[in-house]
C-alpha cells in the first residue's frame, strides 16, 4: 500500500530516549510507526504486527502499532534510526532533510524488528 | 538534602522550578518537572547504567583509557584532520561551546549544531524577514490568542502549556485559560490537538498555501476556492477574524512546519503573516525549540563568530552558508575527514547516508550518556550531566539565559564537557603549535 | 612591566595638559611618578601625540538585541573578516561583521583605534546574563552595561504611587542583581505600550494600564539616580526618536533636569542627541534642528549628550525603543526582529542604509556634525555613533577627521544629495575641532560622564591605558585630512593596564579587561519592604523565578565593584 511517512517526536520516544539509547523502552518506543484502523485493515495487520517500509532511500521493519488520530494515509515514525533508514538525505540546500513527507510502501512482514546495534551494522556499514 | 529553583536541562522550555531531593549523591524525589524530566534527572543519578571511563577504540577492540589518553587521541584526530567537522553542541552548556568555537576556529574546521536538523530552516527564514517576538512571560502575562502550528507541547515540551501559554494566570489575564482561547493546527490530531478550543487540520505539507490563504485574507482578497490545503474558506475567514482582533496573539510552531516541503519558505510566510498581523494588533510568533540549549548554541556561536550555526572556519575566518557548510551536507557528500560529536547522537538522528560516511571517518564521541554514536566511536569520553552534575549557562526558546545548578556529585572522575572540551582545545593547540614551529624552522633551513 | 613613553606631544585634558612634550611613566598597570630608566621599555614618542586611552560610552557590543543583529545579518558579516592568526606564540581568533562584529573582533578593533573602555547601553534585566556573557567574551577593554528601567513595572508602579524611596532601592537592587553601571532609560512608557502594539508620542501621554507619562518616569529616575548617588547621570534615550519634527520634544525633555545639581558632572545625559534633532513636517521637508537643541544644551550647564553621528554606511539598527524599530521597518520594508521582555522592556533591530545620495541620510549625517560644532562646551559633548545605529564604531577615526577639517566635509558633501545644503547648515560652519578637544569628547568627557577618577587622565594613579598616535602637532595641516583618519585608525601604539596591546595598528596581545558595575547599600527597612514586591510579582508574572534572576560575578571578566552606601535614602522633591 502507498503512504505517506512523517517523522516526529513522542512523548515515549522523548522518555525512552532520556532512558538510554541501548534500552528496551527506547526500542520499544522508537522502532514502531502508527497507522490509522482503517488503514490497518486495508493492509489486512492487527497492532503488534510487524511491517515492512520502503522508500527509494532504503528499506526498514518496524511494529505496526494502532494511531489515535486520524490521519489516513500518513503513517508517523517516531524520530530515530530506524526512521533514518528510510528517509531522504537531500536538504535542498537548507540543511535540513526532509523528514516529513516522503512517499513509501508499506507491507506486512515476517521478519524481525532489528535492534539498534543490529540496524546500524547490517543497514549502515555493511548496507 | 532539599534543592529549590532547579533547571531541568531536557527541553527549550527550561523550567527552573524543579524541586530535587537528593540522599547520598541520589536524587530520590522529583517535584514539578514532567516526565521526560524527571527521567532525566533519575538516569543521571543511576550510576550502574552509566559508563564512566573514556573508551578508545582500535582495529575493533574497545580499550578503556584514562581521561589524558582519551583527550591526547582526540586532539591528535582533531589536529591531523584537514577539514573536520565538530558537532552537536546544544544538549551542553554555553560555556562548552564556547571553547568548542575556540578548538574549531583552532583547527579549521566546520561547527555545526543541532538547529541544523531542526529549526534550521526557521533561522534562514529570520534571516530573510526578521521574527518579531517576546518573551514566554509576555504571552503568560498579555496573551488571549494561542496558536501551535506543527507543534505537539503536550508531548515535545509537556509543561509549556501549563506554565506560559494556556493555562496560567497572568497579570491582564487573572482568569488564566477562560481568559485565552487556544488554536492547534496540525496534519494529525495530536493530544494538544484534543485539549484545543479549535483543531485546524491542514493537509500534510500544505502549510505553506494555508499561511499564504490567510495572508490573503488579511491583506482584503477574497477566497473563491472553497477549500485551501484542506481548510474550508469559512474556518480561514474565521481564522483571520481571530488573529485580527485578540488584543495579543502568539504564533508558536514546530517541527511539522520546518521539515516539511516548503521549508524555510513555509516559515517566512509565516513570519511575514505575523508581521502583516501587526498592522492590526500585537502578534508575536515563537519557534518551540527542542534541546534545551539549542537556543544558547547559536547565540553563543553568533556572537563568536557572527553565524549562528552550519560555520565553517577552513579559510582562516568564520563562513557561512548552510546546504553546503551544514553538517548533513558536508556528511553526505564525503567531505569531512573527522569528527567530534558532543551531547548528540546523529548516529540515531541523521539520515542514513549522512551516518554512512560517519561512520567511515575517525571520530570522537562526548556524552554524558553512551548513545548510538557512542557505540562506534574511536574515542569516547563520557562527561558529567550539566544541570545535575555540573554548572553552566543555557538559553530557554525565548532566548532567556537561565543559570543550570549543580545537585549531585559526577561519577569519580568524570568532568563537565566544558571541561573536557578544554583540554582538547589546549592539547590540539600544543599539537598545532609545535606544527607551527617546525614548518618555521624547516622555511629557515630552505 | 615597567614603560616610559618619551618627548610625546601630550594631550590630557583632566589635568589641563594640551600638546606639552612630556614623558609618561607607566608601573603595574598605573600611571605613576618619575623612575629610572634603566629597568624600563623606553619608547620613543617624539613627533607623536600621546593621549589616555580613548572611551565609548554607548556603543551597542553585547546582548541579546546586538547578537539578534548578528543572526539576521549575515549579508553584514561578509562585508569585513578577520582571519585567525598565530603571533608571538598566542593564538588570535577570527571573526566577522562590518555593522555587529563578532565579539573577539570588536576588541580588537576598538583596540586599534586606541579605545581601551566601552559600554553597552542597554541591558535589559532579564537578559542581562546574556549581555554579561558576550561582554566576557570581548577582550582587551574594559566593559560595563546601563541598565534599562524605563518601562520597568516596579519603576512605573512605585513613581506613580509617589513611592519614590521605594523605587530607588528597587533600582539600587536591580543594578547590583543584574551587575548594571547605571541607569538607561528608553521611550518611557512607550516599551510597556509596545506591549499592546502601541507607543507615546508626548511627554504628557499616558501609558496603557499603568497610567503614568514619560515626562513622570524621566524625572522620577532622574531623581532616583542622584539619591542613589551613582557614578553616572541618568542616561536617556527620549520619545520620538528619529521622528521629524521631535526636536520640540527634545528640547522639553532636556528642560526637565531643572533644579537637579550634581557637583561632579552633568545630571541628564541625551543620548545620540542627533536622533532627536529633527525639525520638518514631513520626510520630505524633513531638516536639521541641531542649531535649536545645540542652543539648548548651552543653556543647561546640568545636561551633556553623546551624538550618535551618521557616517553613512549600510548598518544594523537596533535599540530597546521596540515601536521605533517597528516603524522603521514599515518605512524601509526590511526584516525586522522584535522581542517584547516580560515586566522590563521590548528591543528592536532593522537594518538601515544611510546613503549618502538620500536627502534624509545626508542631512542626518549634517545634523550629528553641527550638534558637535555647535555646543560650545567640549565637556558636555562625547562622541558617539550609537554603535551601530549612526554608523560602525570603526569610523570614528573619520567623525574625528570630519571635525578637525572643514576641508573633509566639504570634499565629502561634493557626493551627497543636495538636501544637505539647503535643510542644514552645516556648509556654513567653520570651527574646527584641535586635538585637546578631540582628546575631552572622546576621553575626558566620558569619563567624567562615568564618574570613574581612575580612567580618561594620564596623571599619577590613573590606570595605564594610553593611545599613542603619529601625529605631529607641529605639522598638522588639517587638509590633509586623510593622515588624521589614517592615524587615528591604527593607534601607534595601545596600551591597555600598563601592557602594550597595539602596535602600529596591529593587535600583538590580549587579555581580559575589567567590568564595572556598581553596588548601592541602601537601608535595609526599605529593602525588605521592596523584596516583599519582588517575591510577589516574580511568583506571579515573571518566568523565572527570583533566585535563578540575579547575575553572579562568575560573569564578569575582572569586576570592578563602584560601592555606594546610603544611610538613609533622602527623597528629592
Amino acid at each position: 500500500m502507498k503512504v505517506i511517512l512523517i517523522t516526529g517526536r513522542t512523548f515515549m520516544q522523548g522518555v525512552g530516549m532520556e532512558a538510554g539509547k541501548d534500552s528496551d523502552v527506547y526500542k520499544e518506543n522508537a522502532a514502531v510507526c502508527y497507522i490509522t484502523v482503517d488503514d490497518m485493515d486495508k493492509l489486512g495487520i492487527k497492532e503488534g504486527d510487524n511491517v515492512k517500509i520502503k522508500t527509494k532511500y532504503g528499506e526498514v521493519v518496524v511494529k505496526a502499532l494502532k494511531s489515535k488520530d486520524e490521519h489516513d494515509g500518513i503513517v508517523f515514525i517516531p524520530l530515530g534510526p530506524w526512521a533514518n533508514a528510510v528517509m531522504g538525505y537531500e536538504t535542498d540546500s537548507a540543511a535540513v532533510p526532509t523528514f516529513k513527507g516522503i512517499e513509501a510502501e508499506i507491507e506486512k512482514t515476517d521478519e524481525n524488528v532489528l535492534s539498534l546495534e543490529e540496524l546500524i551494522r547490517k543497514t549502515y556499514i555493511e548496507g | 538534602m532539599h534543592y529549590t529553583d532547579v533547571v531541568c536541562t531536557f527541553c527549550g522550555t527550561l523550567c527552573d522550578d524543579i524541586e530535587v531531593t537528593v540522599e547520598d549523591n541520589r536524587i530520590i524525589d522529583i517535584r514539578h518537572a514532567c516526565r521526560v524530566g524527571a527521567s532525566k534527572f533519575f538516569k543521571a543519578s543511576d550510576i550502574k547504567h552509566r559508563r564512566t571511563k573514556p573508551i578508545i577504540r582500535e582495529n575493533g577492540r574497545e580499550i578503556e583509557v584514562s581521561l589524558e589518553e582519551a583527550v591526547e587521541k582526540a586532539s591528535e584526530i582533531l589536529a591531523d584532520a584537514y577539514r573536520p567537522l565538530l558537532y552537536g553542541w546544544s544538549s551542553t552548556t554555553c560555556e562548552a561551546i564556547k571553547y568548542g568555537v575556540f578548538l574549531t576556529d583552532l583547527v579549521g574546521g566546520i561547527m555545526d549544531n543541532t538547529a541544523t536538523v531542526c529549526h534550521g530552516p526557521s533561522v534562514l527564514a529570520f534571516q530573510e524577514v526578521g521574527y518579531p517576538s517576546c518573551t514566554l512571560g509576555e504571552v503568560k502575562n498579555r496573551a488571549d490568542l494561542i496558536i501551535y502550528w506543527g507543534s505537539n507541547p503536550l508531548h515535545a515540551h509537556p509543561r509549556h502549556l501549563s506554565r506560559y501559554s494556556f493555562y496560567p494566570r497572568g497579570f491582564f489575564r487573572e482568569r488564566g485559560m477562560q481568559d485565552r482561547e487556544l488554536i492547534v493546527i496540525d496534519v494529525r490530531r495530536t493530544d494538544t490537538a484534543k485539549i484545543a478550543n479549535k483543531f485546524i487540520k491542514v493537509e500534510q505539507g500544505k502549510d505553506y498555501e494555508l499561511v499564504s490563504a490567510l495572508r490573503y485574507v488579511l491583506n482584503g482578497g477574497v477566497l473563491k476556492k472553497d477549500y485551501v490545503a484542506g481548510v474550508s474558506r469559512e474556518e480561514i475567514y474565521e481564522l483571520v477574524d481571530k488573529m485580527k482582533s485578540c488584543s495579543f496573539g502568539v504564533l508558536f510552531f514546530g517541527m511539522g512546519l520546518t521539515q516539511s516541503s516548503g521549508k524555510h519558505r513555509t516559515i517566512d510566510n509565516a513570519i511575514s503573516l505575523v508581521r502583516d498581523l501587526n498592522r492590526f494588533t500585537k502578534f508575536n510568533i515563537m519557534m518551540m525549540r527542542g534541546h534545551y540549549n539549542v537556543t544558547g548554541s547559536n547565540e553563543v556561536l553568533a556572537w563568536e563568530t557572527g553565524y549562528p550555526y552550519a560555520v565553517d572556519f577552513s579559510r582562516g575566518y568564520p563562513r557561512y552558508n548552510p546546504g553546503e557548510t551544514s553538517a548533513v551536507d558536508v556528511l553526505v557528500r564525503g567531505e569531512v575527514d573527522a569528527a567530534l560529536i558532543i551531547a548528540s547522537d546523529p548516529v540515531s538522528h541523521f539520515p542514513k547516508e549522512a551516518v554512512k560516511h560517519l561512520l567511515r571517518i575517525p571520530y570522537i564521541s562526548i556524552d554524558a550518556f553512551y548513545n548510538a554514536t557512542s557505540m562506534f566511536a574511536k574515542v569516547y569520553i563520557p562527561t558529567a550531566v550539566a544541570g545535575i552534575e555540573c554548572e553552566g549557562t543555557a538559553y530557554r526558546m525565548d532566548g532567556v539565559p537561565i543559570r543550570v545548578r549543580k545537585i549531585i556529585e559526577p561519577p569519580e572522575g568524570v568532568l563537565s564537557d566544558e571541561e573536557v572540551v578544554r583540554m582538547i582545545y589546549e592539547k590540539t593547540m600544543e599539537k598545532i603549535k609545535e606544527r607551527i614551529e617546525e614548518e618555521a624552522a624547516e622555511k629557515v633551513i630552505v | 612591566m615597567k614603560i616610559i613613553l618619551k618627548n610625546g606631544y601630550v594631550y590630557d585634558p583632566i589635568n589641563n595638559i594640551n600638546g606639552e612634550v612630556m614623558d609618561i611613566f607607566i608601573k603595574d598597570g598605573k600611571i605613576v611618578n618619575e623612575f629610572r630608566e634603566k629597568d624600563a621599555k623606553v619608547i620613543d614618542c617624539k613627533g607623536k601625540v600621546v593621549m589616555p586611552g580613548a572611551i565609548d560610552i554607548h556603543s551597542h557590543i553585547a546582548g541579546g538585541k546586538v547578537n539578534t543583529g548578528r543572526i539576521l545579518r549575515p549579508e553584514d558579516h561578509r562585508r569585513f573578516v578577520i582571519a585567525r592568526k598565530f603571533k608571538n606564540g598566542k593564538f588570535f581568533r577570527s571573526g566577522a561583521g562590518f555593522s555587529v562584529p563578532s565579539t573577539r573582533i570588536t576588541g580588537y578593533l576598538y583596540a586599534k583605534m586606541g579605545y581601551t573602555m566601552a559600554f553597552t547601553p542597554a541591558l535589559p534585566p532579564l537578559m542581562a546574563r546574556h549581555t554579561h556573557e558576550e561582554l566576557s567574551s570581548i577582550p582587551i577593554i574594559d566593559k560595563g552595561a546601563l541598565t534599562l528601567m524605563g518601562n520597568n513595572w516596579f519603576v512605573m508602579k512605585y513613581l506613580k504611587a509617589g513611592e519614590i524611596e521605594k523605587c530607588a532601592a528597587f533600582a539600587a537592587w536591580l543594578l547590583k542583581a543584574v551587575k548594571g553601571y547605571a541607569i538607561k532609560v528608553v521611550n518611557p512608557g512607550g516599551g510597556e505600550a509596545w506591549g499592546w502594539g502601541k507607543n507615546v508620542t508626548s511627554l504628557e501621554d499616558r501609558v496603557p494600564y499603568f497610567d503614568i507619562t514619560p515626562k513622570e518616569i524621566i524625572e522620577g529616575l532622574m531623581k532616583v539616580n542622584e539619591m542613589l548617588k551613582l557614578p553616572h547621570s541618568e542616561h536617556l534615550h527620549t520619545i520620538n526618536l528619529g521622528r521629524v519634527g521631535n526636536y520640540e520634544t527634545t528640547i522639553k525633555t532636556m528642560k526637565l533636569a531643572r533644579g537637579l545639581e550634581n557637583r561632579d558632572r552633568h545630571v541628564l545625559q541625551i543620548t545620540h542627541a542627533q536622533f532627536h534633532s529633527y525639525g520638518g513636517e514631513s520626510w520630505k521637508s524633513f531638516e536639521s534642528k541641531a542649531y535649536e537643541v545645540a542652543k539648548a544644551v548651552n543653556k543647561m550647564k546640568n545636561v551633556a549628550i553623546d551624538v550618535g553621528f551618521v557616517t553613512l554606511d549600510p548598518t544594523t539598527t537596533m535599540t530597546a525603543d521596540g515601536p521605533m524599530e517597528y516603524y522603521l521597518s514599515s518605512l524601509t520594508h526590511l526584516k525586522w526582529t522584535n522581542k517584547d521582555i516580560e515586566l522590563e522592556t521590548a528591543p528592536g533591530v532593522t537594518p538601515y542604509n544611510y546613503s549618502p545620495k538620500s536627502a534624509v541620510s545626508s542631512v542626518q549625517w549634517a545634523v550629528g556634525l553641527e550638534l558637535a560644532l555647535l555646543v560650545e562646551d567640549p565637556w558636555r559633548v562625547m562622541l558617539t555613533t550609537d554603535h551601530p545605529n549612526g554608523g560602525p564604531f570603526i569610523r570614528y577615526p573619520r567623525i574625528i577627521a570630519w571635525l578637525m577639517s572643514r576641508k573633509y566635509r566639504e570634499d565629502f558633501m561634493k557626493n551627497m544629495n543636495k538636501a544637505v545644503e539647503k535643510r542644514a547648515i552645516i556648509s556654513s560652519l567653520d570651527r574646527e575641532y584641535d586635538l585637546y578637544e578631540i582628546a575631552i569628547i572622546t576621553r575626558a568627557s566620558q569619563a567624567r560622564a562615568l564618574g570613574l577618577k581612575e580612567k580618561g587622565h594620564l596623571g599619577v594613579g590613573a590606570d595605564a591605558d594610553v593611545a599613542v598616535y603619529d601625529i605631529n602637532p607641529e605639522e598638522l595641516n588639517t587638509a590633509e585630512y586623510e593622515k588624521i583618519e589614517r592615524a587615528f585608525s591604527n593607534a601607534y601604539l595601545t596600551i591597555k593596564s600598563g601592557e602594550i596591546v597595539v602596535k602600529e595598528g596591529e593587535v600583538v596581545n590580549e587579555f581580559y579587561g575589567k567590568t564595572y558595575y556598581v553596588d548601592v547599600e541602601v537601608e535595609e527597612e526599605l529593602m525588605q519592604e521592596v523584596e516583599r514586591d519582588l517575591d510577589y510579582y516574580f511568583k506571579r508574572y515573571y518566568s523565572v523565578n527570583l533566585a535563578n534572576y540575579p547575575v553572579s560575578l562568575d560573569y564578569l571578566t575582572n569586576p570592578t565593584k563602584i560601592e555606594r552606601k546610603i544611610e538613609r535614602v533622602k527623597v528629592i522633591k
